[in-house]
């Protein structure tokens, strides 16, 4: 073939971006294929496919959509985690002579991926599923307000981290840092495949949160149950509220963003290019003014976690809920006010650094507020330890340091010698790991016997998170100190021996969390097989205050047969004080969204979208948007788009839940 | 479950105040214990600042730690009362006592960022020493793939990987990048300051001991980012002086030529020194035309701003075009599509 029609197919695609010579990266390849063949395997052999199809991949229910949105976190967080414990082992080792035993040409690699992965492909998965799956009950409706979307959101996520997970066999990632800032990201200085590969895995999923983020504050402001006016709702409701409107405001300006900077490397147009007037600052202030907010799109769901949990386990009402609920809505308003905070060595004045710095410190007000309300939760509460809980009280003495780290950052002052420094790595990890880590394990174990109708492994769990607690602070306490030592981030290599120590242990300490997610994993092993024991028939296993625990465990499809009525705060609480009777005949038949394969379509042909643009392979691209075009409007001929659960049915389901409850007392 | 569970955390927090303290005591920790009165002013900022959040985190562990204890399930004995949530006077004291504390801080913070605004010359050396009668020594940094430029233009000289300065004398530092972003940075002179191309970024600083101190780039960079390093050499007057007449004597010469085959990217350069070097080399730098025959960033703005040049800007697109992408061995198929220096008046005019 003439190399011009090579070319043509291909684009800039060759045999050479396929890592062959990377050991590494071939052993990972070879296992990552293996476990795929091998479960390709069981499904074809157990005959799963068509279950798998019909009940989950075009499933438009949002418990299953959180259920398979908390799976891709776990998935990716394993990989998320294994570049961690190489930036770990690769700054352990690499002192003098020692040139450690990655190049820095895929550690820079590493460290710009484990960013990526662990915001957009961990924590942001994470907190989207808990929110599909406990919103909806929690404000007693049935589904989301756009159910197809939901399942398309959750496609376009998947689109998004399958690109980041194809740069580690096919080409590579960037070498940037997780923010991409030009002109480095450029084309001039990046002109590979790396920052490519991270524009559009970053646009296909930023579809997914944008249209998620929609659906859920229609979800939230349109569907709740008769009764629950706003001040009424449940507090993870409220901050899920929150965080979607965060979202929806925000991940525009991180879309068009990186529309810009596309533009600059596809049509090479100038707007953060050194030369013909771009700005690289420009880009600078965009992405921190969507990365800030991001930042409050994690921690707030995590916050409405700690607060079901603490008031559910102290079996208590939360302390201070009007006041919970007006920190958390001056904490959304006020993240769109703090960005500069993240450049504030950047030259600007000291008038307009003051002022970001001080209303980043006006934000640990209603933050120490919250703090305070879980305090007096917990104050002349009957507080029962399970894991939930654990986590909770490891919460709130680890993230207060963070919380201080990060006020102290906001000092511009003090900025200027820890700015990029590891103590900034730690402090922020702190308040990722000790509030949205924490959080997202306590809300999945609290929900967990919502989801599947019985209860977590309560060892392991706390295995788990003992490993974690310890863990973190192994691992990034010597991260402050090295920072206090003026130790920068994004560092392959070093001279001064007197640092390695730290390092050890910093590695030591990523281990211990090694050994926290592992405990995690056999906590879900070996809950599944003792799921008999830990079968929980009466759908509210805690004790708990809200709606979600007043259907079975796990919910029928239509969530609730009557749609509940709500007269208190903590509804379900107020219910069973009341002595509320659950009605047990009068059943009509329930309108539900019909399934639909949609969203997997389009969110694949997406992906070979991105695929193509990625490596200038433009027939394919072409071809691929005309094919997306196609299937959405074909999408929209699809007129069965909905069905009637008949009432028999919903009488069959709810007879046995009767008799289920009956065989209880 | 066993409460014996929780204590661990306090100890690890204890640990976590660990750096405040034995930053009081003194060690290597550069950050915490530096060599310039900038530095250590940043410093007694941070003390300042964490002692004022610790009176607020303290109790608040503390608290957290003891109610967790006090009111577990198994204490039968600790009040129970499941319907208390509220209560004015707590609220009021929730949301004062942060108040309080970033009031203060805020304060504080106002004044220092002022005071140690990086971009504002120096009224002090040392605690009681004006620097009002002393004259700054000028240095300009240019940061290149990946190595330090540093242009001393009052001495005539520059060096690559190696600055020096007297020791309480104010320096007024003037930085730019060649390519990427990158932050200057020497932990025991003052706080970073980012050097960006087509940009200026000033410090101002002083380094009050005789010492040699570690520099670097804290921003990423790129491939070289790691080894982007330098000593920096904090000498007597009588020293740098006799440091500056060193470097005078060598033959090498930095000029637009030598500038850009210096620019190119290289690792773990050595330390350089340049006798002599052009005036207006950093302003060259700063407007991206060290190649013969391009036109200066200030320049084409003057143009721009004045209604454009028509046509005949395309010369100078043409120009910057080549300097973007062939000059970097990315020829091929790269086409421009902007049409830059063209306002619609002077179109017109053509």
């Amino acid at each position: 073939m003439s190399p011009d029609l090579v070319k043509f197919i291909f684009g800039r695609l060759t045999w050479e971006a396929i890592p062959l010579h990377e050991p590494i990266l071939l052993g990972t390849f070879i296992v990552v294929a293996l476990g795929g063949l091998a479960t390709l395997g069981l499904l074809t052999r157990y005959k799963l496919w068509g279950y798998l199809w019909r009940e989950w991949l075009t499933s438009v229910d949002h418990k299953k959509i959180g259920v398979m949105y908390i799976i891709l976190a776990i998935i990716m967080l394993l990989r998320g985690f294994a570049d961690a414990l190489m930036m770990r082992a690769q700054q352990a080792m690499a002192f003098g002579d020692n040139a450690g035993y990655l190049p820095s040409h895929h550690y820079d690699q590493i460290f710009t991926a484990h960013g990526v992965i662990m915001i957009f492909f961990v924590a942001m998965p994470l907190v989207t599923g808990l929110m599909n799956l406990a919103v909806p009950l929690q404000i007693g409706a049935r589904d989301v307000a756009f159910p197809f979307l939901n399942n398309f959101s959750f496609w376009m996520t998947v689109g998004g981290a399958v690109t980041v997970m194809l740069s580690l066999f096919v080409g590579e990632f960037a070498r940037t840092g997780w923010l991409a800032y030009p002109p480095l990201s450029n084309l001039a200085y990046s002109p590979d495949v790396g920052v490519d590969y991270y524009i559009w895995a970053l646009q296909i999923a930023g579809v997914g949160t944008t249209l998620s983020g929609i659906n859920l504050v229609v979800t939230i402001i349109k569907m709740r149950a008769p009764g629950m006016s706003l001040m009424k709702m449940p507090v993870f409701t409220w901050t899920s509220l929150c965080t979607n409107v965060l979202i929806v405001a925000t991940f525009p300006i991180l879309t068009a963003t990186l529309a810009l900077l596309t533009a600059d490397r596809y049509l090479y147009t100038n707007f953060f290019t050194n030369d013909f007037g771009g700005n690289p600052m420009m880009y600078v202030n965009l992405i921190w003014i969507w990365g800030h907010p991001e930042v409050y799109i994690l921690i707030l769901p995590a916050f409405g976690v700690f607060s079901e949990v603490v008031s559910t386990f102290c079996g208590k009402r939360l302390f201070g809920y009007s006041s919970m609920v007006y920190a958390t809505v001056v904490i959304t308003i006020l993240s769109y006010l703090v960005w500069l905070h993240h450049f504030f060595t950047m030259g600007s004045g000291a008038s307009v650094n003051s002022f970001f710095g001080i209303t980043t410190m006006i934000i640990s007000i209603p933050t120490g507020a919250k703090i305070f309300n879980w305090l007096f939760t917990m104050y002349r509460g009957r507080i029962r330890y399970e894991v939930p809980m654990l986590w909770t009280v490891g919460f709130m003495v680890t993230f207060v340091i963070g919380g201080m780290t990060g006020v102290l950052l906001a000092v511009p002052p003090a900025d200027f010698v820890l700015h990029n420094s590891l103590f900034l790595i730690a402090h922020f990890h702190n308040v990722i790991i000790g509030g949205v880590v924490f959080g997202m394990f306590a809300g999945i174990t609290y929900w967990f016997p919502k989801a599947f109708g019985f209860k977590l492994d309560p060892f392991w769990g706390k295995v788990s998170f003992w490993c974690w607690l310890v863990g973190f602070w192994v691992a990034f306490t010597p991260l402050y100190v090295l920072g206090l030592m003026g130790v920068t981030r994004r560092v392959s290599h070093f001279e001064d021996p007197s640092l390695q120590i730290w390092f050890v242990i910093a590695a030591i300490g990523a281990v211990i969390i090694l050994c926290g997610i592992i405990a995690f994993i056999v906590q879900i092993v070996v809950s599944v097989l003792n799921r008999e024991a830990l079968r929980d028939e009466t759908g509210d296993p805690w004790g708990g205050r809200t709606l979600e625990w007043s259907t079975s465990s796990p919910p029928p499809a239509y969530n609730f047969a009557f749609t509940p009525v709500v007269h208190q705060l903590d509804a379900w609480w107020d219910m069973k004080a009341r002595g509320y009777e659950r009605p047990t005949t009068g059943y009509i038949p329930i309108h539900m969204p019909a399934n639909t394969g949609a969203g997997v379509i389009l969110a694949g042909i997406s992906t070979v979208l991105g695929f193509a643009l990625i490596w200038h392979i433009w027939w394919l691209a072409a071809v691929s948007f005309v094919a997306l075009a196609a299937a959405a409007i074909a999408h929209t001929f699809n007129f069965k788009r909905d069905y009637y659960i008949p009432a028999e049915e919903v009488v069959r389901v709810e007879d046995a839940r009767t008799e289920a409850l009956r065989s209880l007392t | 479950m066993r409460p014996k569970l929780l204590p661990s955390p306090r100890v690890l927090a204890k640990l976590a105040l660990l750096p405040a303290l034995l930053a009081l005591g003194g060690c290597d920790w550069v950050v915490m214990n530096p060599s310039g009165d900038i530095a250590i002013q940043q410093r007694d900022l941070i003390i300042v600042a964490t002692v004022l959040m610790l009176v607020i985190i303290v109790p608040v562990i503390a608290l957290t730690l003891f109610f967790a204890w006090k009111y577990r399930r198994s204490n039968e004995d600790a009040p129970y009362d499941p319907d208390w949530h509220h209560s004015t006077r707590l609220e009021i004291v929730i949301w004062a006592a942060p108040l309080v504390i970033i009031t203060i801080l805020g304060a504080v913070t106002w004044t220092s960022t002022h005071l140690l605004d990086p971009y504002r010359p120096l009224d002090r050396l040392a605690p009681g020493r004006s620097a009002q009668h002393v004259k700054p020594l000028k240095v300009q940094v240019v940061a290149l793939d990946w190595k330090w430029l540093f242009i001393y233009p009052e001495l005539g000289v520059a060096t690559v990987n190696e600055l020096a300065a007297p020791v309480d004398t104010p320096i007024d530092f003037q930085l730019t990048s060649s390519s990427v972003m990158n932050s200057f940075y020497v932990p025991a002179l003052a706080g970073q300051i980012y050097a960006m191309p087509g940009m200026t970024t000033q410090l101002h600083a002083v380094i009050n001991k005789p010492g040699t101190f570690d520099g670097f780039s804290a921003n990423f960079s790129g491939a070289g980012f790691s080894h982007m390093r330098f000593k920096f050499h904090g000498m007597s007057q009588a020293n740098f002086d006799r440091w500056a007449a060193e470097v005078r004597k060598g033959d090498q010469r930095l000029d637009g030529p030598r500038y850009l085959v210096l620019e190119k990217p290289s690792e773990k350069a050595p330390v350089q020194k340049f006798a002599s070097v052009d005036a207006g080399l950093f302003d060259k730098a700063v407007n991206r035309c060290v190649e013969p025959g391009k036109m200066c960033q200030h320049d084409m703005m003057r143009i721009d701003a004045n209604g454009g040049l028509g046509m005949a800007g395309v010369y100078n697109v043409t120009t910057l075009e080549y300097d973007k992408r062939v000059r970097r061995g990315q020829e091929g198929g790269l086409r421009a599509f902007v049409a830059a220096l063209c306002a619609p008046k002077s179109a017109e005019a053509r």
